[in-house]
């Protein structure tokens, strides 16, 4: 039986973190289907159908999904389960919202931010803030699954896949929207970006994080924050890297003023560069930074982006 | 109006677990053991429901072994009215959490169960959403914030990219985000009485629930270890040793 991913897009455009789930998808070892609920969606439909390895795309383009909710998605899926043998989503907020719903309507367990597809029913998944990776295996039933999208790929854009239209679910109708605040930038996101430069409790104040808005603009990079930038009020709690925050793995993460707690370093470990600015030596920060500055951040990033400048950044 | 509040003893976010040479699964002896920080917030968002007079009673739930009951007594000393224990030795899935869950909610009937998230040893991130769909409760997951009317809670829930603000039928699940409150401590007073505030002791067969894991656990192992770099001295250092790494 086929596998079933479902989408994460703002009708307009699809999420990188869909490309990714389909590419571990793809490693169960069945057809993959993706589903795109929402609203005058067409061109999110468009766009999976042509990810790499996706057999099949089905669209419920209806008003109740212009803002899906956890219990209109779930009543959704649930519609569509009984054809597939694994039902996967990105661990997104939404990911994470609607899933674990789904496996209990199904009396199936779920597994929860899989780093690697071991066998198509072993997966390994981290545990204590990825201070231990633990390999699982399912049981009898369907696989509900989420995905860590910064484990796996992006899927190329080389498929065809079919759309077909499908129409929407029942409306449980116990919940409703009422409206959504998203923070306008215009920078890259902080999952997908290939550089980011986050900011901790050595940055002082939320004013303060301009000096790392003139380096990131100058590297295209996405501004990110500790738990204790955030607790502290500096920033908003979607710049937060960590375990109970974003896990982001760019090219180059430069972490400035932060020290370095195990669940900040659960966030960003897996980057491909790690750089710090810390004017303590003794930071924790260092010993996973591949490259570490021992300075003052207040002289240091401005002299950082005066040299960026002169390099032609 | 009754709140429900599950808590899990959890290793204490301070602590840094260690694998087991034969790859089991993570050295728990010796290791000093909390409530786990986002049950904390959850307690306390009931606590400050019942002082603005809208919840009347709160219930404090545990699932674990003997000395979860430490975890119920925190609870009642924020200020819970009394505890339930489920005493289980073995590990226990979210899915077998949210069915005991479910049986103590027929029975108690809240119309507010508000759960933390994600507990920091497994980080599974599903109890809540599970309970909700045994229930067929409608969910408020990753709140920021949350105001209880008559027969409906409306809710900020922190979202990838911002927030964004549902409204829920009553009875209905709330899971708290870090933001929703700052828990208080605990005042010496309020811990002596809360060893007078009852804990009713169950077990898992007492609700008819099999709590014998769906997942088999292969192993537990380190993660890759990651080595320091080099630490510099000078802004151009750093910048020519990032060059040097290809990644600017």
């Amino acid at each position: 039986m086929a596998s079933l991913v479902l989408a994460e897009h703002d009708n307009k455009a699809l999420k990188d973190a869909t490309a990714k789930t389909v590419t571990a998808a793809v490693q169960l070892d069945a057809p993959v289907h993706v589903l795109v609920a929402g609203y005058d969606c067409a061109s999110v439909a468009e766009a999976a159908a042509k990810l790499a390895g996706v057999e099949k795309v089905l669209v419920a383009d209806e008003v109740l999904y212009a803002h899906p909710l956890a219990e209109t998605l779930a009543a959704l899926l649930l519609s569509l389960a009984g054809q597939y043998d694994a039902i996967l989503a990105p661990a997104t907020t939404q990911g994470k919202n609607v899933l674990p719903r789904v496996a209990a309507s199904l009396d199936v367990p779920q597994i929860s931010e899989i780093l690697k597809v071991v066998a198509p029913d072993t997966f390994e998944r981290p545990i204590y803030a990825g201070n231990a990776i633990q390999t699982v295996q399912f049981g009898e039933g369907k696989k509900v699954i989420t995905v860590r999208t910064t484990a796996f790929k992006a899927a190329e854009l080389s498929g065809k896949a079919l759309v077909e239209r499908i129409s929407a679910a029942g409306d449980p109708a116990t919940s409703k929207f009422i409206s959504e605040e998203l923070s306008k930038s215009a920078r890259p996101e902080l999952t997908s970006a290939k550089i980011v430069i986050s900011g901790g409790r050595g940055m002082g104040s939320g004013e303060n994080f301009k000096l790392l808005e003139k380096i990131a603009d100058k590297l295209h990079a996405a501004i990110g924050a500790s738990r204790a930038a955030v607790d502290a009020g500096f920033v908003p709690n979607d710049y937060q890297v960590g375990q109970t925050g974003k896990v982001v793995a760019p090219d180059l993460y430069i972490a400035v003023g932060i020290s370095g707690a195990i669940q900040h370093l659960a966030g960003m470990k897996d980057s491909k560069v790690i750089a710090a600015v810390n004017k303590d030596e003794e930071a924790p920060i260092f010993q996973v930074a591949d490259v570490g500055l021992v300075a003052d951040l207040f002289k240091a990033i401005p002299e950082l982006e005066e040299e960026l400048k002169k390099l032609g950044y | 109006m009754k709140v429900l509040v599950p808590v899990k003893r959890v290793v204490d976010y301070n602590v840094k677990v260690r694998v087991k040479a034969d790859e089991t699964g993570v050295d728990l002896a010796n290791v000093k053991m909390s409530m786990n920080p986002f049950d904390e917030i959850a307690v306390e968002e009931a606590v400050r429901l019942k002082e603005k007079g809208q919840a009347t009673e709160i219930v404090a739930v545990s699932i674990g072994p003997q000395q979860a009951s430490e975890t119920i007594r925190t609870a009642l000393a924020i200020g819970a009215d009394r505890g339930i224990l489920v005493k289980t030795e073995a590990p226990i899935e979210p899915l077998a959490v949210a069915k005991i869950l479910r049986a103590i909610c027929e029975a108690e009937k809240p119309s507010l169960v508000i759960l933390g998230k994600q507990a920091i040893d497994d980080d599974s991130n599903q109890t809540g959403q599970m309970l909700a769909a045994l229930l067929d409760w409608p969910q408020a997951t990753f709140a920021h914030k949350l105001e209880l009317g008559e027969a409906s809670a409306t809710v900020v829930r922190e979202i990838d990219g911002g927030l964004q603000t549902v409204e829920v039928r009553l009875p209905a699940i709330v899971t708290t985000d870090l933001r929703l409150n700052e828990p208080r401590y605990a005042s010496l007073p309020n811990i002596m009485k809360a060893k007078k505030k009852p804990i009713e002791e169950k077990t898992p067969a007492d609700y008819s629930v099999d709590t014998s894991p769906r997942l088999k656990v292969l192993k537990v192992s380190e993660p890759p270890k990651r080595q320091g770099g080099v630490k510099v001295k000078t802004v151009g250092e750093f910048l020519g040793k990032l060059k040097e790494a290809g990644v600017l």
